[in-house]
């Protein structure tokens, strides 16, 4: 692979040198708050219905930027858990099984055309209590999300048409947890193919990001879905652990850390409950020497920047040609150069802040560690504002594939950078991880593309592009990255009981 | 070949009962095996057991597997893999049929091993052409799953995007304790066709086909280590089958509801796919399907741009 040079050329740079020192600053543009009513305290949505939490205890959701508080949420124990399941059993076994499919379908229909009306509202909510961009929220996770109940309520009356010989029915009552990285968008993954299917849902939304789930809540209710078929607890840890093992629950559904989805796998054990399990994720991202390389570079940032980097999916191990290498790495820390870090709300943004106190902290103990383990450490030069949790999009070179940061999921703006020569090298080295989430690959050969999408152990492969998704594609890992497809047609399976056909 | 008859309570199985007078030839038994990488070892830990049938005949000395005898397998399997998974469907179902073909060659001897394991021969017949079909069933299906199992993904954005079937890995499996035959080889079809490769502990109690089977892998152009079999009591290595780092996922086929337990708590060390088929009564028609063959699989979604520089409507 070794490319042969010329050693009496020059060196010359084929790569224009991207100006910063010009006076050039984008004026400030935020997006105006004024269209997103936040209430000053949050129930739980229990059977339609607002209810109070048993506990009488609320805690605090801030906005990440500013460290302001945004609201308080009511924490839910196990007698609110109970309720919430009991409900969900109620409108499943009187209500939502007996319904014609296609009403069902219906209603989620509407859920999805009540989405797209208060899309502005929804983008700006989410960046506000999450503190990703306006740019990400407005354009991505909201209009995804409303994609994903459109899409699945489609299925709602045609699933004899998915499964050849089968006869599809519902499980029951599906209990679902989901992550902080993308609140709304991560309730419709859920909620959509689960009402889509026939069963009915408690969900608990993660503890520093409740507040678009529970707009969702309203959405739900103005959309008259039947009470009990969707309710929603926010709470902590505790919270999602009574969901788990609660005796009425015959589904969970999971996404977040591999740590937790293995204590759920154990909590489950002994129990006829099943079990979908969206986990985490250490991506390598390959460029060999062939391939468009301003292309790759743009696709590297977006596959390690997006959302800060708080993505499962984050194509974290860059895995560079080394004839190459030297040219990528030094268009990379161009490239960082020029990302706005900064206020979410700006629509300039292009990283805003880091979810949480805690979540910055993680990403700090990664930048020592990776510091400590001998790799070398390049960092955007762009100031942090003083206020609010904030991370400078950051790279590793130099780093050992035994690395902790090549091996460990860091779910923060922070990539490292590592060089092969051969192709069974790389691959060896792209799966040499217990995670198997995403993969990704830039070259300009077709055949080159297909050997390695066939040879990487994961369950999204994306070649010549990075961090896609669609409500048609399956979404789902291998290995310890949990197990079930959500998206597309496989995404029903998780939901459906199959019996044969008589 | 109807030799299968005469059975005296000792080890001898193919004893024939005539002659009084001449010497009487000695029948030469056969040591049961057990198969890891294609070869025959006995166990690596020098034990045995003895199992019976309901007359109380003894059946063999057969292999008590231990713990290092199925990490012994695990490897051959993980090695066994790469080109197993890489081969092309329609070379696995050449396998598979060869299999089959090799199976109803020695149809008389499984019948009669069969019987020694308490089946009556009308039992043991069904069961062997049963086997050879499903054999057969699943050599068809190694080509064809993938099509029923795949789809292409109207995306909104540029993009081409399909999704496919591929074999987890190494599957372990404890195979049904009854229709020792059948219901072995109704397990192990789906996970090969499918590009697995496998360690199966065979039923403790009729464990005499399993391994004459691993005689018809052997000589069926199966690639070696694809399938490993070994004999031995699930009580004693089914916690080492969920819970070894190198396996993706493990089937088990008892009702036992401790070890169900067991197994899925132990499975979340590496998050394995772990399948109870404790529900299948192997003889029925349900027992089969490509719905069997798709637990060992993982979905694959791949992406590819689709260029679009002709603009909207210029591609045609």
């Amino acid at each position: 692979m070794a490319v042969t040079k010329k050693k009496a050329a020059p060196k010359k740079s084929n790569t224009v040198k991207l100006k910063f020192d010009t006076s050039w600053n984008y004026a400030p543009a935020p997006e105006s708050k004024s269209a997103a009513t936040i209430h000053k305290q949050y129930d739980l949505f229990i059977n339609g219905e607002w209810q109070k939490p048993s506990g009488k205890k609320y805690f605090d959701t801030i906005n990440p930027a500013t460290e302001e508080k945004l609201s308080e949420v009511a924490m839910a124990n196990e007698a609110d858990t109970n309720k919430a399941v009991t409900a969900a059993r109620n409108a499943y076994e009187k209500v939502w099984k007996k319904m014609p499919a296609k009403e069902r379908g219906k209603y989620i229909f509407r859920i999805a055309r009540m989405i797209q009306e208060k899309a502005r509202e929804l983008a700006v909510i989410e960046t506000l209590d999450g503190g990703k961009p306006i740019r990400e929220s407005r354009d991505f996770d909201v209009p995804t999300a409303a994609n994903h109940f459109f899409y699945y309520a489609g299925w709602a009356d045609k699933l004899e048409y998915a499964f050849p010989n089968r006869q599809a029915s519902p499980l029951g009552v599906a209990g679902q947890i989901i992550p902080w990285n993308f609140p709304l968008l991560m309730a419709a993954w859920k909620i959509a193919p689960a009402l889509a299917t026939g069963n009915t849902v408690v969900l608990k939304p993660a503890e520093t990001t409740p507040l678009t789930a529970l707009k969702l809540a309203e959405i739900i209710q103005e959309a008259d879905l039947p009470p009990g078929v969707v309710n929603i607890l926010t709470g902590a840890g505790e919270t999602g652990a009574s969901i788990v093992n609660h005796p009425g629950i015959d589904k969970i559904a999971f996404t977040g850390s591999t740590e937790v989805g293995k204590l759920i796998q154990r909590a489950i054990a002994g129990t006829n409950k099943k079990a979908t399990l969206e986990l985490g994720g250490k991506a390598a991202n390959i460029i060999f020497e062939d391939a468009p390389i301003d292309q790759a570079v743009e696709g590297v940032i977006n596959g390690i920047f997006f959302n800060q980097g708080h993505v499962c999916c984050a194509g974290s191990r860059l895995y560079v040609q080394e004839s190459i290498a030297k040219q990528v790495i030094r268009k990379l820390k161009d490239r960082i150069e020029t990302l706005i870090v900064g206020d979410p709300i700006d629509k300039n943004t292009d990283i805003g802040a880091i979810n949480s106190k805690q979540q910055l902290d993680t990403i700090h103990k990664y930048l020592n560690i990776g510091k400590k383990e001998g790799a070398e450490m390049y960092e955007s030069s762009c100031p942090l504002p003083r206020k609010g949790y904030f991370c400078r999009p950051t790279i590793f070179t130099n780093v050992a594939q035994s690395s902790r940061i090549a091996q460990e999921e860091i779910f923060g703006p922070v990539l490292a950078v590592l060089t092969f020569r051969t192709d069974d090298e790389v691959i060896e080295k792209a799966n040499n991880s217990p995670y198997g989430l995403s993969a990704g690959v830039w070259t300009d050969k077709g055949s080159k593309i297909f050997n390695m999408t066939k040879r990487m152990r994961a369950g999204v492969v994306w070649a010549n592009t990075f961090n896609k998704f669609d409500p048609s594609s399956p979404f789902g890992g291998y290995k310890e990255s949990g197990f079930g497809r959500e998206g597309g047609l496989h995404g029903l399976m998780p939901y459906i009981n199959l019996t044969h056909q008589s | 070949m109807s030799k299968t008859s005469v059975h005296t309570t000792s080890l001898h199985t193919n004893g024939n009962g005539t002659g009084t007078t001449e010497t009487k030839r000695l029948e030469v038994l056969k040591t049961y095996k057990i198969y890891i990488g294609g070869q025959f070892p006995r166990t690596e830990s020098g034990r045995y057991y003895i199992p019976v049938n309901n007359e109380g005949k003894k059946l063999a000395n057969v292999c008590l597997s231990s713990r290092k005898d199925f990490r012994n397998a695990v490897v051959a399997a993980r090695a066994a893999f790469g080109g197993w998974s890489g081969r092309a469907a329609f070379n696995r179902s050449q396998i598979l049929y060869r299999m089959a073909e090799m199976l109803e060659g020695r149809r008389m001897q499984f019948i009669d091993e069969l019987m020694q394991q308490d089946a009556s021969r009308a039992a043991a017949e069904k069961e062997v052409d049963l086997a050879v079909d499903r054999l057969i069933y699943y050599a068809g299906w190694c080509d064809k799953y993938q099509q029923l199992f795949s789809s292409v993904n109207p995306v909104a954005s540029s993009h081409f995007n399909f999704s496919v079937p591929e074999p987890t890995g190494v599957v372990s499996i404890i195979a049904p304790q009854q229709d020792s035959l059948l219901g072995l080889i109704s397990v192990i079809s789906p996970v090969i066709a499918g590009g697995n490769t496998c360690v199966v502990l065979a039923s403790e109690s009729k464990p005499l086909c399993a391994v004459t089977f691993a005689e018809v892998l052997n000589s069926s152009d199966l690639p070696g280590g694809v399938v490993n079999i070994l004999t031995g009591k699930p009580s004693e290595l089914a916690s080492w089958f969920v819970d070894h780092m190198d396996v993706n996922a493990t089937i088990y086929c008892e009702k036992d509801t401790d070890i169900q337990r067991m197994m899925r708590e132990k499975s979340a060390l590496n998050l394995k796919r772990v399948f109870f088929y404790d529900q299948t009564d192997w003889t029925a028609a349900e027992s089969q399907s490509p719905y069997f063959i798709f637990d060992t699989q993982e979905i694959k979604t791949t992406w590819h741009p689709v260029e679009n520089i002709a603009g909207a409507g210029g591609g045609y």
